[in-house]
């Protein structure tokens, strides 16, 4: 599922796309020092093999409909993750670009959701853990169907957390929740079902693939770890930027809960981490008041509630609409 | 069946779009992207409920669409297939946000209903901008941009690799799922069984060629990059494009542009 610029805010577009970057910064350079230049045209082309694939559909069987495979894990599972996460990479900007799937914004969350979870989180932590270093075919199995669950979990909870936070639709935390991830139970155990189809057939066919692909490097503890501090990092970072747009800003998360379980159960999370992030916030904020929001938040208040959503607002909207497109039409008149 | 080479079509029309000559596809591909960043970056601070404050904003995609000469149908077209995300999780808006904001005459309208549409308009502009990029860039042109303003060399030359293949093997694999529907009856022989041995054997054939052009690009000479004869320039038509839509996307944020428009005209 990919998120859509439309429901994001700057602060959490901005952040996602600096982790994703730090992430393709790092993998390209381990990509270019580790890996043997056979790899190279091996990833571009299997980016491009993950299209067509996901373009053949399969019926699923009692239900009539028909699904196809996603592949961030099948690429995981047969380039070990730093070149999977490229690869996923690549196909996520093609797919913004080309198909507007999500959108320019929203590369970084999409590329955290589907490229990072999958070759960072779910890799290592799931399909390594259960298949060991030399899987049967039971295990191979199991672990797959296990990963694709998991990152078909993570992934959409990821999209719901983004949303949440950004504040710009109003869904709670746990309806948007709980319509996303169900769904996605089924999505995962179908995803789950293509790739361990597809994997058993390679397992078969050739082997030393797969096999490869594993033992490439036994000793993941360590890129593991840095992967982790990463996280540490980037989760400290996101709280901090997060924390001071939804405390300013009580329309994302903490409105709707102030809205479902009312106003005191607010008080709750004031000594934890919250308080922390807010007196650091505090500190830190240069300008107190409004940092950011200031440009619309301010006209509006003076002039008697909403601005942007008085009747000459809409005129004027209407009007705007007009002239933009009326100067379009005569600019295309006037020099084609 | 058909939507495999209809897909594959629709990708190579807008493909092919970046092969006009406007003065809009001489601009240097850093200037485009670097504005689109900036346009969909302005789009999106946009608080939820300032839907006049984005109308201003469509000037941007009209601008590179007709100077571009893009058929502006077709984007229209394009944008409304991936519109239905952001529709669906707006659609909520309306549900939970019943306060009135609005009121036009005897009919209260809600802070749900303009942050939906909010929504909506935003989804519009900005994937209508994505695509416009494309359409007057070029994918290379957007890669080579990216990668001169700091993108990891690996990561751009992955990007070329899998633009030159994506249409090689969606072919491919265009011609398979034919075979395929004209082997079954019904829903026999679609199964997950079929399934997983075609595009295990497409995944196989795919590995295989890569291994091919490995070895075709190891006999002329490949080091790791792509070389290509592409001229940058960042000239004066670049600064003033970047200057010109900064200071108005600057404007437009801090301007209510069409508030000031309807008190002019005495609302």
């Amino acid at each position: 599922m990919h998120m859509a610029d439309a429901l994001l805010s700057p602060a959490v577009g901005g952040t996602m796309w600096a982790l994703s970057a730090g992430s393709i910064a790092y993998c390209s350079a381990r990509v270019r020092r580790e890996l043997d230049d056979r790899k190279v045209p091996l990833m571009g082309v299997l980016g491009a093999f993950l299209f067509a694939a996901q373009m053949i559909n399969f019926t699923i069987p009692a239900t009539g409909s028909s699904g196809h495979l996603g592949g961030g894990l099948l690429l995981a599972i047969l380039l070990g993750p730093y070149a999977a996460f490229l690869t996923i990479s690549s196909v996520l900007v093609v797919q913004a670009l080309f198909f507007a799937d999500g959108g320019l914004l929203a590369l970084g969350c999409n590329i955290f959701n589907m490229g990072l979870i999958p070759a960072f989180l779910v890799y290592p932590l799931v399909y390594k853990r259960i298949a060991g270093p030399t899987p049967g075919r039971t295990r191979l199995t199991a672990a797959t169907m296990a990963s694709a669950i998991v990152c078909l979990q993570l992934g959409p909870l990821g999209v719901v957390l983004e949303t949440v936070f950004s504040g710009v639709s109003a869904l709670p935390f746990s309806t948007f929740a709980l319509l996303m991830l169900p769904i996605h139970l089924a999505i995962g155990v179908v995803e789950g079902a293509a790739t361990v189809a597809i994997v058993t057939f390679v397992h078969k066919a050739r082997p030393e693939l797969i096999q490869e692909a594993l033992g490439e490097r036994p000793a993941v503890h360590r890129p593991l770890r840095t992967v982790l501090i990463a996280f540490a990092a980037a989760a400290l970072l996101t709280g901090g930027i997060l924390s001071g747009f939804a405390s300013k800003n009580p329309d994302g998360l903490e409105w709707a809960i102030a809205r479902v379980t009312g106003a005191e159960t607010l008080k709750g999370p004031e000594q934890g981490l919250h308080a922390v992030m807010t007196a650091l916030q505090a500190r830190t904020a240069f300008l107190p008041d409004y940092s950011f929001k200031s440009a619309d938040s301010r006209p509006k208040s003076s002039a008697s509630g909403s601005l942007g959503t008085s009747v000459s607002g809409v005129v004027g909207g209407v009007m705007t609409l007009a002239i933009v497109f009326l100067s379009g039409f005569l600019l295309k008149r006037r020099i084609w | 069946m058909c939507s495999i080479d209809g897909t594959l079509l629709d990708f190579k029309y807008l493909d092919r779009l970046a092969d006009g000559d406007t003065a809009i596809h001489r601009l240097d591909p850093r200037a485009k992207v670097l504005v689109t960043l900036a346009f969909v970056v302005s789009v999106v601070s946009c608080g939820k409920y300032d839907l006049t404050a984005l109308f201003p904003f469509f000037l941007f995609p009209v601008f590179m669409i007709t100077l571009g000469n893009i058929p502006g149908l077709y984007l229209a077209k394009k944008i409304a297939i991936v519109i239905p995300f952001a529709v669906m999780v707006g659609m909520f808006n309306p549900l939970l946000d019943r306060q009135v904001m609005l009121q036009v005459g005897s009919l209260g309208i809600t802070g749900g209903w303009i942050s939906f549409a909010s929504i909506v308009v935003r989804a519009v502009l900005t994937v209508g901008a994505a695509l416009a990029l494309v359409a007057v860039t070029g994918f290379p042109g957007i890669c080579a941009a990216l990668e001169r303003l700091g993108m990891p060399q690996p990561f751009a030359v992955q990007l070329l690799f899998l633009y030159r293949y994506i249409f090689v093997l969606t072919e491919e694999g265009g011609q398979m799922a034919r075979a395929r529907e004209l082997r079954t009856f019904g829903a026999r022989g679609r199964g997950i069984g079929v399934y997983g041995s075609m595009i295990g054997h497409l995944l196989l054939r795919t590995w295989m060629r890569a291994e091919r052009i490995h070895m075709a690009m190891l006999g002329r000479g490949f080091s790791g990059v792509f070389h290509t004869r592409r001229q940058f320039c960042f000239g004066v038509r670049e600064t003033v494009f970047c200057l010109g839509w900064g200071l108005f996307f600057i404007t437009a944020r801090l301007v209510p542009v069409a508030h000031l428009l309807g008190t002019l005209v005495g609302f």
